[in-house]
């Protein structure tokens, strides 16, 4: 595995290398595609932040990203590449629905909502330990268990808001019938993020930065995910840790799901593509953060307001809003080929 | 083709692993190049067929000084190798893997190649199916393979990496005779073994490697006991292990079956009693490392019993053998053994296999610095371990282990290290066995072994010698048992 956790000084000015590198090629891709570069940057940067209904929306959007990076954190860590993050987080979504559903003119809002969010702690877990199951009993790498999960997951999706739990009326792909007020997370007053959603979040990646750096648990993964072997012999028990790395990650990105579903700025109902793709942001973002969860924090962050920002380029240019994809991208890919040249060129690296 | 290697010299990080070796082999000869394992010759091997450059030296073919870039190189020029573990492709039919390598454009003219595989293995009574899975082949039928494709690729000189490890008498004898019938075509043949039977029985001419420089260059047929002494240097005696008073028996193995890909091994017994050491010793790969991980429980016997301390260890995981207080320590210090990338206050934490959940950092701190000064490792707590040397490396492992065990497994556990870290890592053994842990150690060190053994068993090829007294026996003595003599 090409990621190592410790960074000094030299490897982040090599970083930003890597960062005016990327965006020197995304102005030529805007260029190519008919924009001014920088006019598009500030372009995002002003669909970001521009207002504070702006700013609200890069929230809802940060925190998802934020809860799947910690807990992508421990996978990573473990050495595990849990791709099927993405359905993880559908199933966080389709298991919310399906509670809310089922509960929603019987019990008091709060009391639903709660049992929403276990309901999609659990489904996200279960999910995730599907893959570790498949990886350590079936021998069927976690990428490719991850991968076919993912598939299944956005099917499921397709399958629940066409047949059981279409709108009333008509079936359509829109999503199910929207959940009233009630049941959406309560919102600051004037400025539409829940404190409830950011808390989540925030207590989420503390937990994983303290986990990782002060428990015997946390030393595991880190053991594991260098030396397998080495920590096999060691009599670790490695199934277990690793069974529980992605049984952890699953529940966060559930209730990223969950987030998705009831958040403030959330559409409040299931529809196929509820995951908006946070959950491979996530992977890049923690990728980016080469496995830091101090630097996943303001990290994801920025993704989501390019992420946000990048709509304004398709409402005010013309111009196809995946650009702020294309950014996000360019940015991993760069940082990660310089990493690579470092630890070729310097021969550090094996 | 003559084929002469000038002043080669190889280095791997500190260790040099071909030290200004030369080598000279005339063409339609069989040429033995004979020595221990980590003699340097699968180095100087692959540096003759491209697999790795020397550092320095020179290869000439036929007087014409040759740059070896690359394996492919290597067999342009005329010569190829056959490796110690087949290098082929297993989910590929027979047929496919001749083709591989072949230089015969974007379409291979698969019906030429059908014939010619078929007339190439007729010539040396080879059965080879082209149709067949090489998956489904034995090691001899994959390694026979192979040498038909370096013959078909137009190799005129033909390396075999020790080639017998895995192969059977009768399998053994239609190589040779294969490799006879080459040499009288003209082709060089260059046989590394460090079994001193076939050497003998197949060279005309043996150069002898040892720790990396030549020792003797011999014309067969040559005694025994000088090839002996070449390979293994040195003969003096020197003080051996006193007896010690044992104790229980804490190892019984009982009528044990165990099998890799390479091997299987049948009918193993011994008992082992506390304060004792017993010697592994034998080529590499000659079943050694299985009977120990049997021991360690990190090899499942698919017959007979393993009894630590008295009580039936079967279908019991690794973990169980942990607990009942067996400690394996392998070979590759940072590849089964230390994690590289974690410091050492860090390992100290892992090690403690504590239940409790946070990590109490500074009580694991002291504890570090404590076993830094006990067990005299040059090093800091919050250094990784990879940036130790291999002696402080070694010791850093044996700190590690539990304070009380019965039973202490180890593959060798001093290679590559300087006499003085021998002696303290010996020291730190025995001090242990003082205190009623069991050791049993695999070596390719023969003074290692006569010195620190009460028992020694010595392995070939799959099969055990009972153990005897250590201190009954000579180097000599012992070498010619590991080269297979008496098996």
């Amino acid at each position: 595995m090409a990621i190592k956790p410790d960074t000094g000084t030299s490897e982040w000015l090599l970083r930003a290398v890597g960062i005016v590198i990327a965006l020197t090629l995304c102005g030529l891709v805007l260029l190519a595609s008919g924009a001014m570069p920088l006019d598009a940057f500030a372009l995002i940067l002003e669909g970001a932040f521009g207002s504070s209904a702006k700013l609200a929306y890069v929230m809802t959007a940060w925190i998802p990203v934020l809860l799947c990076s910690a807990g992508l954190l421990l996978t990573f860590e473990a050495g595990l590449w849990n791709i099927g993050i993405e359905g993880q987080v559908v199933m966080g979504a389709v298991s919310a629905t399906g509670v809310m559903l089922a509960l929603q003119n019987t019990l008091p809002p709060a009391a639903v909502l709660v049992l929403a969010a276990l309901a999609a702690i659990s489904g996200g877990a279960l999910w995730a330990l599907l893959v570790g199951v498949l990886k350590l009993y079936g021998r069927v790498n976690e990428i490719f268990g991850g991968l076919g999960l993912n598939f299944i997951a956005s099917s499921l999706t397709v399958y629940l808001v066409l047949g059981p739990w279409k709108r009333p009326g008509i079936a359509s792909t829109s999503g199910t019938q929207p959940f009233p007020p009630p049941l959406w997370l309560p919102a600051f007053k004037g400025f539409n993020v829940s404190p409830i959603e950011v808390l989540l979040g925030l207590i989420a990646i503390a937990f994983v930065f303290a986990g990782l750096r002060g428990t015997h648990f946390g030393l595991r993964l880190k053991a594991i995910g260098k030396n397998l072997r080495s920590a096999f012999l060691m009599g670790i028990s490695t199934h277990r840790s690793i069974l529980l790395a992605f049984g952890l990650c699953g529940a966060l990105a559930g209730l990223a799901g969950w987030v998705l579903v009831v958040g403030t700025s959330a559409r409040h109902n299931l529809f196929p593509l509820v995951s908006s793709g946070y959950g491979f942001l996530a992977i890049l973002v923690v990728l980016l953060a080469n496995l830091s969860p101090v630097w996943s924090t303001p990290i994801s962050f920025f993704f989501a307001s390019i992420t946000m920002g990048s709509l304004q380029l398709a409402l005010q240019r013309q111009l196809d809003s995946s650009l702020g994809g294309v950014i996000q991208g360019m940015l991993v890919i760069s940082i990660l080929v310089t990493e690579g040249l470092r630890s070729t060129r310097f021969g550090r690296g094996r | 083709m003559r084929v002469e290697l000038k002043n080669i010299t190889k280095h791997f990080g500190s260790i040099c692993a071909n030290d200004d070796v030369s080598l000279c082999v005339e063409p339609g000869t069989v040429h033995g190049l004979l020595g221990e394992n980590g003699a340097g010759k699968s180095t100087l091997m692959k540096v003759l067929s491209g697999f790795i450059s020397a550092d320095r030296g020179e290869i000439i073919l036929d007087d014409n000084v040759v740059q070896m870039i690359s394996p492919a190189r290597a067999i342009d020029l005329g010569v190829g190798m056959l490796h110690q573990d087949p290098l082929d492709f297993p989910a590929l039919s027979v047929l496919s893997n001749f083709l591989l390598g072949s230089h015969s454009g974007l379409v291979p003219d698969v019906g030429r190649a059908r014939r010619e595989l078929r007339q190439l293995a007729d010539q040396f009574d080879f059965h080879l199916d082209p149709d067949v899975r090489v998956s489904d082949l034995s090691i001899s039928e994959r390694q026979q393979l192979e040498i038909i494709r370096l013959l078909w690729l137009g190799v005129r000189v033909l390396i075999l990496d020790e080639p017998t490890t895995a192969i059977s008498a009768q399998q053994k004898a239609k190589l040779f005779g294969a490799l006879r019938m080459m040499a009288e075509q003209g082709k060089t043949i260059i046989f590394v073994s460090h079994k001193l039977d076939e050497v003998e029985e197949l060279s005309s001419q043996v150069t002898v490697l040892a720790a990396g420089k030549v020792t003797g260059v011999v014309v067969m047929p040559c005694p025994t006991n000088r090839l002996v002494q070449m390979m293994f240097g040195k003969t003096v005696a020197l003080t051996k292990r006193q007896p010690a008073p044992l104790g229980e028996p804490v190892l019984q193995m009982d009528g044990v079956m165990v099998r890799d890909w390479r091997m299987e091994m049948k009918g193993l017994c011994l008992e082992v009693r506390a304060g004792e050491v017993i010697g592994l010793a034998g080529l590499e790969g000659s079943g050694q490392r299985l009977m120990l991980q049997a021991c360690g429980g990190l090899e499942r016997p698919l017959a007979g019993r393993v009894c630590i301390g008295g009580n039936d260890m079967k279908g019991k995981p690794y973990r169980s053998f942990l607990e009942a207080g067996v400690a394996y320590m392998a070979a590759g210090r940072l590849e089964e053994g230390l994690i590289a990338g974690l410091t050492l206050t860090e390992h100290v934490a892992l090690a403690e296999r504590s239940r409790s959940f946070l990590i109490d950092w500074n009580s694991t701190l002291r504890k570090t610095v404590g076993l830094i000064g006990e067990f005299n490792i040059k090093g800091d707590p919050a250094m990784r371990v990879e940036e130790l040397s291999g002696g402080n490396q070694q010791r850093t492992l044996l700190a590690l282990l539990p304070r009380h065990l019965k039973l202490l497994l180890l593959e060798h556990p001093t290679r590559g290290l300087d006499v003085e870290s021998v002696e303290s890592i010996w020291g730190l053994l025995l001090e242990r066995t003082r205190l009623g842990t069991a050791i049993i150690f695999i070596s390719s060190d023969l003074d290692e072994l006569l010195d620190r053994c009460d028992r020694i068993l010595v392995f070939f090829s799959g099969r055990v010698a009972p153990p005897f007294d250590a201190r009954k026996v000579s180097v000599e003595q012992l070498g010619e048992l590991i080269g297979g003599k008496g098996f």
